[in-house]
């Protein structure tokens, strides 16, 4: 690696004399761009994907954290005896890690934004709520229902964000995939451009034995051939995340309950991750030619 | 400077060249006989470590090749300058690029080194095809241009495989007496050649020792020259 790291910098200096002892690759050089750029294009919206699930997923899951509620309305002389009732099913109930009912000053304060904080909520039939906080093994609801409309017929279980969970499973698997996908992109582009160098390597068989023949250094001759297809992946991968940034950028917004799709794209600093492909590109780029060209040299004396 | 000690070759079908021993001593000329086909060629790639021995002990600079890291036998072709029979140019570059080659290769600033290749090119007579491209020129043009690349490292050892192959009478003693001339400053010289001419006349010039290969040994040849 320590070896790679010189070898990166004395190819980012350039040597224009050593570029020239191998004669220009005609057609690798633009297919070798065209891949790269495909290949980065790919990976704009793979990691836009990742991200936008990764969000999703956050989001979800993090309304799922805050408890679900059991809210009871009885006639004023009933409320207290059912309160307890359904605080005594909760309590027994497996998958319920505890249950508590808000007192009348908690009340006031959730319904303080609606309708300001002088409300007299002791005068109003103002329904009784148990705040309910899942164990990580969750509660059976339907079973929860049951048992409570037997104990206190006044009671209503409302969960209405436990749907979502195989939703969040479902966006932790799409952000995954998202990452995998750049992973193989990556390995994709190591792969062709490796093809693309071996290409290169033997229409330079002469050209490689006579440098060697007159006493180039493998690094020497390695480089030649690094430095075109580095700077060639390079900016191909820089054309390929414009464009995909671009594209990402005029995707119709959809509106807040467009669900998934709501904010397939960047946000804030996100903008910025998309260039750190091109420099990855060419780090590829380069560990895979540098390896085509070392193992070619080796068969040479 | 260069010692082979009972070396044999073998290219897969049969040893070509057997038990040969040679010390190359500093400032020696030597020249390399023998039938077409004989291993003259071999032998050469040998000394300048395009092959390796399948067996025996080829040494180079002192040191043994079989040991010798990738980056050493760079450094060490370096010393030695070789005119192959094939000359080996990049057919992309002119004939000065060619020649320059070399000193491009180990990192030697070449505009420093102008003048020095332009003196080496007239001495080959390619002044003035210095810009054409090795197709361009002829068998013996090439041949010129192919020394004056041994050469322009002032390398401690030159190997020159037939250099004469190709040109005539005139200039083959032209190219003899810059190997002479390159012998008298030190420098150890091995010719392989099948013109007998040539090394008459350059044995009145230098002392001159003439190995034969036959039978896949070497031997020194005696004074029937
Ligand atoms: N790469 C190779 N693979 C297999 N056999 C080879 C190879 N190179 C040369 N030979 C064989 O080895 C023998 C010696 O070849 P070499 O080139 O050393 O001969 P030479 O003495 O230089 O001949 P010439 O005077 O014609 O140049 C020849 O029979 C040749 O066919
Ligand atoms: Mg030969």
């Amino acid at each position: 690696m320590k070896l790679d790291a010189s070898e990166l910098i004395a190819l980012l200096k350039g040597d224009a004399q050593a570029d020239k002892v191998v004669p220009p690759s005609g057609y690798t050089a633009t297919l070798t761009l065209f891949t790269s750029a495909a290949m980065a294009f790919l990976a704009v919206f793979a990691l836009a994907l990742s991200l936008a699930t990764g969000r999703l997923a956050d989001r979800w899951a993090s309304e799922l954290a805050r408890s679900s509620t059991v809210r009871i309305s009885a006639p004023a002389g009933q409320m207290d005896a059912q309160t307890r009732a359904a605080l005594e099913v909760l309590r027994t109930t497996s998958g319920v890690a505890s249950a508590k009912a808000l007192s009348q000053e908690e009340q006031r304060k959730l319904l303080e934004p609606w309708f300001g904080p002088d409300l007299p909520i002791e005068n109003l039939p103002v329904p009784q709520l148990i705040e309910v906080i899942e164990d990580s093994s969750g509660y059976d609801s339907d079973g929860l229902r049951l048992r409570l409309s037997a104990e206190a017929p006044g009671a209503v279980l409302d969960d209405h964000t436990r749907w979502r969970k195989p939703l969040i499973k479902a966006a932790d698997r799409l952000r995954f995939l998202g990452l995998l996908s750049i992973l193989l992109i990556a390995l994709a582009t190591g792969a062709m451009i490796t093809l693309a160098a071996n290409a290169a390597l033997s229409a330079n068989a002469q050209v490689i034995s006579v440098l060697r023949l007159v006493g180039a250094h493998d690094a020497y001759i390695a480089r030649a051939f690094v430095r075109r297809f580095t700077l060639r992946a390079l900016s191909g991968a820089l054309i390929g995340v414009v464009a995909g940034m671009v594209a990402v950028a005029f995707l119709p917004s959809a509106s807040e309950t467009g669900g998934f799709l709501t904010g397939l794209g960047f946000q804030g600093w996100h903008w910025l991750l998309p260039f750190v492909i091109p420099p990855l590109a060419a780090l590829v780029a380069f560990r895979a030619t540098r390896t085509a060209a070392l193992r070619r040299l080796k068969e040479l004396t | 400077m260069i010692e082979l000690q009972n070396v044999a070759y073998n290219y897969g079908g049969g040893e070509l060249l057997s038990d040969i021993s040679l010390k190359l001593a500093p400032g020696s000329f030597h020249f390399l006989t023998g039938p077409s086909g004989a291993g003259k060629s071999t032998f050469l790639k040998l000394c300048y470590m395009e092959l390796m021995a399948t067996s025996g002990r080829v040494q180079v600079f002192g040191r043994d090749v079989a040991t010798m890291g990738r980056d050493e036998i760079a450094r060490n072709r370096q010393r030695i300058g070789v005119v192959h029979q094939d000359c080996r140019f990049l057919d992309h570059l002119p004939i000065a690029a060619n020649v320059a080659l070399p000193l491009r290769v180990s990192g030697r600033d070449t505009s420093a080194e102008e003048a020095n290749l332009k003196d080496l090119l007239s001495w080959v007579g390619l002044e003035d095809r210095a810009d054409a491209l090795p197709a361009e020129l002829s068998g013996g043009e090439k041949q010129r241009a192919a020394l004056a690349r041994a050469v322009i490292m002032s390398p401690d050892v030159v190997l020159a495989d037939e250099p004469t192959g190709n040109v005539d009478w005139e200039m083959s003693k032209r190219l003899m007496s810059l190997l002479v001339e390159l012998n008298k400053m030190g420098k150890t010289i091995m010719i392989a050649t099948h013109d007998l001419n040539l090394i008459r006349t350059a044995k009145s010039q230098v002392n001159a020792r003439v190995l034969r290969i036959s039978n896949r040994q070497l031997q020194l040849a005696g004074a029937d020259l």
